[in-house]
């Protein structure tokens, strides 16, 4: 099975406040609320960590799971937030662009 | 001998302290319009924004498509069924395409208005506000939250400066809400003051007059529901994202649950 790379989509807007991280979409004004483990893949999605070693380091010492279903679902999970172009999920390293916006603040 | 040369009238549309003047050929249409927006008229010699408001016949277009604004080589392009207007900021002038009717220029100045607050950290949003011992309230809710329920119930020392959006723009370390010309069932144009921005209030009806703490989070989400945004333009939506969140750093946000009883305003405060 390949690795898979995420980075967070430098073209949407984020925030954290009181633990919940909200996110607009520049496209379409579309406001997301991340869960837990969306906020976790979220905030390591760097373009150069792997999905595996995010699971690994990340994903499991928060939740009592098998890593084998939580890379399956923390895949899933990247996949959907691709779809609302929150993520870029690809086959290779994501080389960085700008910051997404709000990250840093 | 006929005239060739129409005359150009024009008047100043003055919301939220930022003058916007429309050139016209029709006097009736001025007419029209100073009606709609008395109290919103200024004598400003130097508006930021100039309109030359082209009539065409009225025909039988959409008001209520969709609206679509775009934004391509510093040009804005504002579009419905029933108007069509172009606006360069850096020229400071636009053109308007619409019949004579007050509803496709009052769309236009609402989009034009949230334009210019996104980039100055400011607003319009679903909201009626009021201004009572020099404080500005807003009162925010989808339809039918109780947005006119509240306006009308204010009591006489209240200030009413929309029942329907409210304008607010970003002031120093705070907020100040401005009266707008924006009417909801009310139909009453608000008064056209300021004062600084005390609290914001997600209405709710309920069986009984309360106030409760709203999280942090869900105040921003509450805010960014119910602020007007129309265009189509990545760092706008940033700006606004992250204006939402400024605005709820700063300002109070409560639920305000209530009957319909002008008791509730005694908890405004």
């Amino acid at each position: 099975m390949s690795k898979l790379y995420v980075a967070r989509n430098p073209r949407v807007a984020a925030r954290s406040l009181d633990g919940e991280m909200m996110i607009m979409s520049g496209r379409d004004s579309t406001l997301f609320t991340l869960n837990k483990t969306a906020t976790i893949l979220w905030q390591a999605a760097d373009g150069a960590t792997s999905l595996d070693e995010i699971v690994e380091h990340k994903i499991c010492p928060e939740f009592d799971v098998e890593p084998t279903v939580a890379l399956h679902d923390a895949e899933a999970l990247a996949r959907e937030l691709a779809g609302h172009e929150i993520l870029q999920v690809s086959e290779q390293p994501i080389p960085p662009r700008t910051a997404a916006p709000g990250e840093a603040r | 001998m006929p005239e060739l040369i129409a005359e150009v009238e024009s008047l100043v549309i003055e919301v939220g302290g930022m003058p916007v003047r429309m050139n016209t050929t029709d006097p009736g249409f001025l007419c029209m319009l100073q009606d709609r927006y008395a109290g919103f008229l200024s004598d400003s010699k130097q508006p930021a924004i100039e309109f030359d408001v082209d009539l065409i016949p009225p025909d039988s277009a959409n008001a209520d498509a969709d609206v679509r604004v775009t934004q391509r080589h510093g040009r804005w392009c504002l579009t419905r069924g029933d108007f069509r207007a172009e606006w360069e900021p850096a020229a400071r002038r636009g053109w308007i395409r619409q019949s004579a009717n007050p509803y496709s220029i009052d769309a236009i100045l609402r989009i034009v208005h949230t334009l210019v607050l996104a980039r100055q950290g400011g607003f319009l949003m679903h909201s009626a506000s009021a201004i009572r011992n020099g404080k500005a309230f807003l009162f925010a809710g989808v339809s039918g939250a109780g947005k006119t329920t509240i306006s009308r119930l204010a009591p006489s020392d209240a200030t009413l400066l929309t029942d329907e959006i409210s304008y607010v723009r970003k002031q120093d370390a705070g907020y100040v809400a401005f009266g707008t010309p924006f009417t909801g069932e009310l139909a009453k144009l608000g008064e056209n003051v300021s004062a600084p921005v005390a609290a914001l209030y997600l209405l709710a009806q309920g069986p009984e007059n309360r106030i409760d703490a709203v999280p942090a989070g869900e105040a921003a989400r509450s805010l960014l529901a119910n602020v007007l945004f129309f265009a189509e333009d990545e760092d706008l939506v940033q700006s606004t994202f992250h204006s939402a969140f400024e605005f709820v750093s700063r300002v109070r946000v409560s639920r305000l649950t209530f009957v319909p009883d002008a008791r509730v305003w005694e908890l405004i405060r």
